[in-house]
């Protein structure tokens, strides 16, 4: 048991995410949470709390989400929204360090599948909490201008749950 | 929605999206641009015409030079794309707070519902 950190940070001033993009290729993503490595990384490969979180906007709902977590095992996630309709995302696992790291590759379905985008997370214990950093790539322009013009018809709410998927 | 795609099928040259990438970092002349790439300068010079005919660069005259920059336009796209995805990312992970929140006190991996925990607490 520590409790050496508690001084440190007062939990409320917890930084915000931070994103920003390597090149034109990646974008790095980085978030802390109050928790410690093995509950995030718990509740990133648990898909009953994956469908409690991986939501995007408000009224979407993810009725299927399939995940086997371990080198080749195959991720589906099924959302639906009642005005919006649906769309999904297939990916694999590359790699698990549990608690540590997810390597994957995914897609979105859109219908037509996007180009596989290869996603690194990493969980590192930071103080009593956590810090993630996602590391992406970025989407190639026609999949970024498929989702935008997407996401124009459907009032600006489906692609960002799209993008979710990208996690 | 015309910008936009000519926008985007301006970005799928990766040429283009080099030098893009280079404008990023402040304005620059052709020779400037043609410099890191293994092209000549008329390769350059079409390139150039495609992103600005796409809005996504402006050029202004200097003399004999004509110095590129990035157009505000050009940025736009990219920068509501990633405003969007970062808007879902925060929605998701102010979720996830949620949701770890209700697992810490669960440490000891007895799997109690997180409402009759609260509810006993009330009850004290």
């Amino acid at each position: 048991m520590t409790t050496m950190a508690k001084t440190e940070l007062p939990k409320r001033k917890m930084p915000k995410l931070t994103m920003k993009t390597e090149g034109d290729l990646y974008i790095v993503v980085t978030r802390r949470f109050a928790a410690p490595p093995d509950a995030v990384y718990r509740a990133h490969t648990d898909p009953t709390l994956l469908q409690k979180w991986l939501l995007g906007p408000e009224g979407w709902t993810m009725p299927v989400c399939i995940c086997d977590p371990r080198p080749g095992g195959r991720m589906r996630f099924e959302w639906a929204h009642a005005r919006h309709g649906k769309f999904h995302l297939t990916g694999e696992y590359l790699e698990l360090q549990p608690p540590n790291k997810i390597v994957h590759v995914e897609r979105m379905h859109l219908p037509d599948p996007t180009p596989d985008n290869h996603v690194e997370t990493r969980f590192e214990a930071d103080g009593e909490g956590t810090l993630m950093t996602i590391r992406m790539s970025l989407p190639d322009p026609q999949t970024r201008a498929q989702m935008l013009a997407t996401n124009m018809e459907q009032g600006m709410e489906a692609s960002y749950a799209r993008l979710d998927g990208i996690l | 929605m015309q910008t936009l795609d000519a926008a985007f099928s301006a970005l799928s040259d990766p040429t283009r999206r080099a030098i893009l990438a280079r404008l990023a970092t402040g304005e620059a002349t052709v020779m400037e641009l043609v410099e890191p790439f293994a092209m000549t300068q008329p390769a350059i010079s079409r390139h150039l015409k495609v992103l600005e005919t796409a809005g996504l660069i402006v050029r202004r005259v200097e003399g004999t030079k004509r110095p590129c920059r990035l157009a505000k336009a050009g940025i736009e796209p990219i920068d509501q794309w990633l405003a969007m995805l970062r808007k879902a990312f925060e929605k998701n992970y102010d979720r996830l707070d949620q949701i770890l929140a209700e697992m810490q006190p669960a440490k000891s991996r007895i799997n109690q519902p997180v409402n009759q925990r609260k509810r006993r607490k009330d009850t004290r």
